[in-house]
């Protein structure tokens, strides 16, 4: 009996120190101390200031990009195979949810030509399932299961082009994940200690796609002239680009026209750097291109030297310069304002474009003050919570009561040990999580005091009163934990944010309370009835 | 100290009293649901801008309103933070694209109607870490303070954090107070005080939901809920007995409907710590319900002599003790939580503080009186079926007498 209450000890002994180191370290000065609470003890956003962003992937960009290309590759095929056609076009979808229904609308084709027609889709366009509309026109859509790849393939690629260009920033700490994991549109992009979002959201947000174009004309003042220009018909394999503005020779103005596909696209982009300009104090953005593309790009300048390069970036026009040599691979973005939106367009260049634009759905910025106010505000709430129950529980049980005040003390250095160790972010919903567990893990103390003052009034000694009223209560015990654990462990599953913060810290506190309500508090109890000096009275 | 020794009230005698104010309750509640059209969800739920600004000198809700109305369409709301300077203002977002202007259109009008020093100087309170270093940068080369880029970053950071540590949260109201800050040199303290001036307000905190977000976080935390009912159910149903259960949960979902319609009744909103505090409820009163119907299990395995009434009551009477002081100390931390715990968590600990009384009362008389009532109705079929038996065997006796 004594040895085996030995044991107890010792092992309450270890499982304190465990705790207290797991909360502190070994600190060897004050300062130290501080340090490797701030270093164990992580806060949220909520507490320590920070942004969240939750955007959503508009995924049928990718889709209609997809369509777009698979188009450009049909015509040219059914061209190969001799198939004549009237159009093809791409129904673009419109929205997020019809996404995966872009599809490739061809018109026309003669019945005859039916078979050849089928054959070539069959071979060519295995990702792409045919349907007839009627006799002469089809529907080509993706297959399921390639919609399903391509778009997790976006989803994936967002996350890490938004993960490098947050990088790229210096938020080291910045995370990007899925939002949930049913929902798989939703990115949540979390900054701890970025106050103002309005510069990453921009550097997001902006595409940075850089393609080079070969100019077939222009530039006009206007879309309404360069159609004029040309009869009224845009000839094959062109587009207009650039804005309509009444000077083209100002920065960006003219429209013109271009070949359809761009010789250099954004992938083909090596790296890029801000660089000093030819003038004092102006910034360049250099770029070097991948091997492939430096050998198309050497190709096509050698042989249209004279002629001019349409340089657009995100759809606009930045510069339409005449080739006067014969390029590799290097090359440059003139006119950056300042130093820092030249390393900006570097760092938009390198991530590469997002596959799919994105909308914010949810931001949130929560002021430093702010969380040091919460953390002020909800340490006095604690503070307060425990000393009005460690008061009550004093005046109510007596001597009991000290016993259950060591276990209630207790029951916190595991809580916030465990935080620790887990790698758990605590959360002003987790300081409410942690001051209710106080309020929750006193009723098994109450529970277990009430049944020994009713064993004891039935006629009991001490020491099986003591026994008989663990006993009975910890069945009650039992039943109430795992309930609230039951409801908890839903809300961690399902719930999200803030509510999961809570649901973390009552579940290890609760599982805590367990330990320390009976086990702890008995071997007490114990130690103090199987003294010497036998107890004739509880205090109680 | 001892408050309750062997009690004996007769608490399921009086249970119509307390069952016809809690339907009084509820009704009052629903009927406010009613008129009011739905609870007043918060902007989580609703999608919606919330800012809180604290400011030096808080001007009067209607200044404010009036002066964001020039610029905002939608609803405009100020609220008042009691026992500081404080205003959270909110406005609705009605669709995503609104998401990417309303906070730039609040700030730059707050500016202008409350920040009224124009030029270059930069406001101390509503600037960044990083607008701050940018703009002291050149300044500090100008007046030849040399400095390397590292060290500047953590003399704008030790700024920074004095102003935002209280008791200044966030507003610096004369810049002669950042010579407190380790490094701030007379010298510098020029620099600062010709480059930046102190504003009269700071941002405390930005949210901003979009309406898509609002409307799922909303479908979210009602599943949630209802799910963690309907898992609770299970684990009781299978302890115990499934009448246990299901009083159990009815109990539970009588406190969350009432809370819900004092929220609404007290015209306060419903965001997600709410809901958390909610769901707290929910494990809280169950928790309580439990106790009770252990002890009702135990003394029904004791065979007590009396009637199952007379077993429930005294079942009662004996976790009464336990009851009333858990529920006392529980209450008190959510008091404390009330009292102390900020702004942020009012919601929350509001929420806690009624649902406590309201979740340790309907133990006792809604969840018990609801084993009765089944127990009631088990026994009257049970005695109907007995007479139906001897019904059909006196008729049967009647038969061979012919």
């Amino acid at each position: 009996m004594k040895r085996h209450l030995r044991f107890k000890f010792v092992f309450i002994l270890v499982v304190i120190l465990v705790g207290i180191y797991g909360i502190i370290g070994l600190p060897r000065s004050k300062d130290q101390l501080v340090e490797n609470w701030h270093k164990n003890i992580r806060l949220g956003l909520d507490l320590r200031g920070g942004t969240y962003l939750v955007l959503q992937v508009q995924q049928q960009d990718a889709f209609n990009a997809e369509a777009g290309t698979a188009s450009e590759r049909l015509k040219d095929a059914l061209g190969k195979a001799a198939v004549p056609y009237s159009d093809i076009e791409v129904a673009e979808a419109k929205s997020l949810d019809d996404a995966k229904n872009a599809a490739i609308l061809v018109k026309g084709v003669p019945s005859t030509q039916a078979g050849s027609f089928r054959s070539v889709v069959t071979e060519q366009f295995g990702q792409w399932l045919l349907a007839p509309l009627n006799v002469t026109d089809y529907r080509l859509t993706m297959k399921p299961s390639e919609a399903l790849t391509l778009w997790g393939r976006v989803l994936a690629q967002t996350k890490n082009t938004i993960d490098k260009k947050i990088n790229a920033l210096g938020l080291s700490e910045a995370t990007v994940q899925q939002r949930r994991e049913d929902i798989d549109s939703q990115l949540l992009v979390q900054m701890p200690g970025v106050d103002d979002p309005g510069r990453v959201k921009q550097i997001i947000q902006t595409a940075a796609v850089l393609d080079l174009y070969d100019v077939r004309g222009g530039p006009y003042a206007s879309r309404e002239e360069a159609l004029a220009q040309n009869n009224g018909v845009l000839p094959p394999g062109t587009r207009l680009i650039g804005n309509s503005s009444p000077d083209p020779n100002t920065r960006g103005g003219g429209v013109y026209l271009v070949s359809r596909t761009p010789i250099v696209r954004g992938p083909d982009i090596r790296d890029a750097r801000p660089q000093q300009g030819d003038l004092p104090a102006a910034w360049d953005t250099g770029f070097v291109l991948s091997q492939d593309a430096a050998k198309r790009f050497a190709t096509y300048t050698g042989s249209h030297v004279g002629q001019r390069l349409a340089i657009v970036l995100d759809g606009k026009v930045l510069s339409a310069p005449r080739i006067e040599n014969q390029i590799s691979d290097t090359g440059r973005i003139t006119g950056a304002r300042t130093q820092e939106e030249a390393s900006d367009l570097a760092l938009n260049l390198r991530a590469g474009s997002l596959p799919a634009s994105v909308v914010y759905l949810q931001e949130n910025t929560v002021g430093p003050s702010l969380g040091a106010d919460s953390i002020r505000e909800g340490f006095i709430a604690g503070i307060a919570g425990v000393l009005a129950v460690i008061l009550v529980m004093l005046i109510y049980y007596k001597k009991s009561g000290v016993n259950a005040t060591l276990a209630l003390i207790l029951n916190a250095i595991i809580l916030i040990a465990c935080l620790s160790y887990f790698e758990a972010v605590l959360t002003l919903p987790g300081i409410a999580g942690i001051i209710l567990t106080i309020g929750m893990a006193v009723d098994s103390n109450v529970l277990i005091f009430e049944r020994i003052r009713e064993e004891v009034r039935a006629g009991k000694t001490p020491l099986p009163a003591v026994d008989t009223g663990f006993n009975k209560a910890l069945l009650t015990i039992i039943d109430t934990h795992v309930t609230t654990i039951v409801s908890c462990a839903i809300l961690f599953l399902f719930g999200s944010g803030p509510v999961k913060g809570f649901a973390v810290t009552l579940v290890i506190g609760l599982a805590a309370n367990v330990f320390t309500a009976v086990f702890v508090s008995k071997a007490i109890f114990d130690w103090e009835l199987t003294r010497p000096r036998p107890v004739t009275a509880l205090s109680i | 100290m001892e408050i309750f020794k062997q009690t004996n009230f007769d608490f399921l005698g009086k249970k119509w009293p307390f069952i016809i104010l809690s339907l009084v309750l509820t009704a009052a509640g629903l009927v406010s649901l009613a008129v009011k059209g739905g609870p007043k969800y918060g902007i989580d739920f609703n999608g919606g801008a919330l800012m809180d600004v604290n400011f030096i000198k808080r001007p009067p809700a209607e200044a404010i309103r009036s002066a964001l109305r020039q610029k905002i369409s939608g609803e405009i709301e100020v609220q008042e933070v009691s026992n500081s300077q404080e205003a959270l203002i909110s406005t609705d977002v009605r669709d995503e694209r609104a998401l990417q202007v309303v906070r730039a259109d609040m700030i730059s009008t707050l500016n202008s109607a409350f920040n009224p020093q124009s030029g270059s100087k930069l406001d101390m309170n509503t600037a960044g870490q990083a607008a701050l270093t940018d703009h002291l940068r050149d300044a500090f080369q100008k007046a030849s303070i040399a400095m390397s880029d590292d060290q500047l970053t953590a003399l704008v950071k030790r700024i920074t954090d004095y102003r935002d540590t209280p008791p200044r949260s966030g507003l610096i109201r004369n810049l002669d107070e950042l010579s407190n800050v380790a490094g701030v040199t007379p010298n510098i303290l020029n620099v600062i005080k010709q480059e930046c001036w102190a504003g009269n307000f700071t941002i405390r905190n930005v949210e901003i939901v979009g309406p898509k977000i609002g409307a799922d976080l909303r479908q979210q935390a009602i599943n949630v809920v209802l799910i963690a009912l309907g898992a609770m159910l299970i684990y009781i149903a299978f302890r115990f007995e499934w009448i246990y259960g299901v009083a159990a949960v009815i109990a539970v979902f009588h406190d969350t409907i009432i809370t819900i319609g004092l929220f609404s009744i007290f015209n306060k909103q419903i965001d997600l710590t709410v809901i958390a505090a909610l769901l707290t409820l929910v494990g809280y009163s169950m928790n309580d319900t439990i106790v009770t119907f252990d002890r009702i299990r135990e003394n029904l395995r004791l065979q007590r002599r009396g009637s199952f009434t007379e077993i429930v009551n005294t079942s009662i009477n004996q976790t009464l003790s336990r009851t009333i002081l858990t529920s006392g100390l529980t209450f008190l931390t959510a008091l404390s939580l009330y009292l102390f715990g900020g702004q942020v968590l009012n919601g929350f600990s509001f929420a806690l503080v009624i649902g406590i009384i309201i979740g340790t009362y309907s133990s006792i008389f809604i969840a018990s009186p609801i084993l009765i009532f089944w127990q009631d109705l088990a026994e009257s079929r049970k005695r109907k079926r007995r007479t139906a038996v001897i019904d059909s065997r006196s008729r049967g006796v009647a038969k061979t007498a012919k």
